[in-house]
């Protein structure tokens, strides 16, 4: 069984304008020690499924569907049981680590609360937890900094304070929503390869939530590819570069320029990205496809099946995607 | 081609306070800029790369004219930028133009596209009659690609791209000859950040602009640029044309830089080499002495500490503030 299985999952925003879909039926797994990577532009719901998963919703929010955590369905848990399943099995890093982390708040008595509280540890045993947790993150003198505040770290180091606080106590899932999207390319570089590292040494299975395709080619298994919070397509990371089945894809990776490529015009995907509020009966990238049918407009493509475990969203044939 | 702007020896300092200190301790300086130098000839584009804290910015102010600087030259069209008088530095503040980051921040929330789009029209002509100013601002906004009908709506209505065309439109309605542009993609979806950095290269090619490109990301300047100029602490690394940078990179920060970014593709990805940069930029109130890059670099030498590298030539236009430099291929590069 896989360790974390999500059906149909749903979120629903209540606004002033009328219900606003976020995510309008995400089915996936995850395997122990696997990495999955949830591709997506702003506004595709990359951010709020993972919310959903670890029922941080905003209060106006609603998820309906299934979201198996080894067995246990999280949307039916209440507020006291998820907290013992948030931190303890599920962790999450966010996008930016100085609004994550309280400033007026030590380095050390922030890690120490999550194993006081989850743990019960002694605030002695959970300071000296922290600081080997802070050595497994590759924080030079963590000793001596684990008393300092988190102003007074870098980008780089806060983020890796995030993720040392965030498997403290050896979660089997880490959802990481764009850990590196505030940080310099050769920091990204850092944190990544620091990702890796623990998933080899903890067996942890990640969740990364990016826009960025690079990081995803370096360090994922699977790929997901969301578009106005529908799967476009799934399937192992080798596959969807290789041979993408979507038309949405295809043009996500000619829009990326490529260092090791002299191409001369970029090949963009016309339009903007859609309004979740007014999404198209069909499916939500027809009004920027290329090779729209008739029917894209007017009939949302079922999630079908195809090649090795791979499944696509579209009413173009796999061949003729170009 | 005619040198347009030239940058000799610039420096710029910014003179600190630390916080909570005593008013009779003495302020602390730090350099943004120490020493750069370079020439930007009549309708190319020139890429600027660096880590966050490389001086990117304040390097994108200087040019501009916000900045003051504190030692060096900058030279535009021969003409000495902190010597100019009143009316040849509205001219100069007509001819260079600047395209910001976060586009939404970069605009008005209380003025319509419209007149956010004319303002530099009114301000620096402002005898045009309102005919002419409408005629220009709605053909301008075609040209970017935008709508002229949206004129009167205002910038919150706009998406992330929509703005960074407006702010495009804004910079261009003067004809300006150059235009700076501080990481004007950074901020955009991926799909539409090629919208824009296609839209950026078209205009540069049909109105003769030279351009600035700042940016943190290697892929993108690379694509747009003519040369690149790769900067760290204040101070240029190497400096080469954008083909010969990303095949040939001879400093080893470079070379680094290049290794960080990756490549949106498992098969290239994993047949790479990748040396990752230890550590993070030194505090500039503080800098190391001599190379200001050997705290991280992989082929530090005893020396590196001592004096400032001197810039070698190395041909074809190539610069190199390196003594230890030499090609080292990081990329398996493709034909597309």
């Amino acid at each position: 069984m896989s360790l974390l299985e999500i059906e149909d999952l749903r979120v629903t925003f209540r606004t002033a304008d009328g219900p606003v879909n976020a995510v309008n039926g995400l089915s996936f797994e995850i395997d122990k020690g696997e990495t999955l990577a949830i591709v997506g532009e702003s506004g595709s719901g990359k951010s709020q499924a993972a919310f959903a998963i670890m029922g941080l919703l905003a209060r106006n929010g609603g998820a309906t569907g299934k979201v198996n955590f080894d067995g246990t369905d999280l949307l039916s848990l209440s507020p006291r049981q998820l907290n013992k399943v948030r931190a303890q099995d599920i962790a999450m890093i966010f996008q930016d680590p100085m609004t994550s982390l309280n400033p007026y708040i030590r380095v050390r008595d922030q890690m120490a609360e999550v194993l006081q509280l989850h743990k019960g540890m002694s605030k002695k045993k959970a300071v000296a937890e922290s600081v080997r947790m802070l050595d497994a993150v590759r924080i030079p003198d963590a000793k001596m900094r684990v008393s300092m505040f988190p102003h007074e770290f870098s980008g780089g180091m806060r983020q890796r304070i995030m993720i040392a606080m965030a498997l403290l106590c050896h979660p089997r899932l880490l959802i990481a929503d764009e850990p590196t999207t505030a940080l310099d390319v050769t920091v990204q570089a850092q944190i990544m390869d620091l990702l890796t590292d623990i998933r080899k040494e903890f067996g942890t299975a990640i969740i990364l939530i990016t826009h960025d395709l690079g990081i995803v080619a370096d360090s994922c298994d699977k790929t997901l590819v969301l578009y106005g919070g529908q799967i476009m397509e799934q399937g192992a990371t080798t596959d969807v570069f290789a041979a993408p089945s979507h038309p949405y894809t295809k043009g996500l990776l000619k829009a990326v320029p490529r260092l090791d490529r002299d191409d001369d015009e970029l090949q963009t995907i016309a339009g903007e990205p859609p309004d979740m509020s007014c999404l198209p009966a069909g499916c939500p990238f027809s009004p920027r496809c290329v090779q729209a049918l008739p029917q894209c407009a007017t009939t949302r493509p079922a999630l079908d099946l195809f090649g090795a475990g791979r499944m696509r969203a579209c009413h173009v044939p796999f061949a003729e995607v170009i | 081609m005619p040198t347009i702007l030239s940058v000799q020896d610039l420096h710029v300092d910014f003179d600190i306070r630390r916080q909570g200190a005593w008013p009779w301790t003495p302020w602390q300086r730090l350099q943004a800029v120490g020493g750069l130098s370079f020439d930007l000839q009549k309708g190319e584009t020139l890429g600027i790369v660096g880590e966050s804290g490389s001086g990117k910015s304040t390097l994108a102010r200087a040019i501009v004219g916000t900045v003051p600087t504190s030692k060096g030259k900058i030279v535009w069209k021969g003409d000495d930028l902190a010597a100019m008088n009143a009316t040849a530095r509205r001219k100069h503040r007509r001819d260079v133009q600047m395209i910001f980051q976060d586009p939404l921040a970069a605009l008005n929330p209380r003025m319509n596209v419209g007149e956010i789009i004319a303002e530099p029209l009114t301000t620096h002509e402002p005898g045009t009659s309102r005919a002419e100013v409408k005629r220009r601002v709605g053909e301008l906004m075609e040209r970017v690609g935008l709508l002229s009908n949206l004129v009167n709506r205002y910038p919150h209505e706009f998406s992330g791209g929509q703005c960074q065309r407006i702010g495009i439109a804004r910079a261009l309605i003067l004809k300006p000859e150059l235009v700076v542009c501080d990481e004007p993609v950074s901020a955009l979806d991926v799909s539409v950040q090629a919208q824009v950095v296609n839209l950026l290269r078209e205009l540069q090619r049909d109105m003769g602009l030279s351009m600035i490109f700042i940016a943190h990301d290697l892929s993108v300047v690379k694509h747009i640029s003519d040369r690149i100029l790769v900067m760290y602490m204040g101070r240029v690394m190497e400096l080469a044309t954008s083909r010969e940078l990303t095949r040939e990179p001879r400093h080893p920060y470079t070379q680094a830089l290049i290794s960080s970014v990756p490549i949106p593709d498992p098969v290239a990805e994993k047949a790479r080499h990748r040396p990752i940069l230890e550590g993070e930029l030194p505090s500039p109130l503080n800098p190391p002495s001599g190379c200001v890059f050997r705290t991280r670099c992989p082929k530090v030498q005893p020396s590196c500490a001592g004096e400032l590298p001197v810039m070698q030539d190395v041909g074809n236009g190539h610069h190199v503030a390196c003594p230890y430099q030499e090609v080292q291929q990081v990329l398996v590069t493709q034909q597309a």
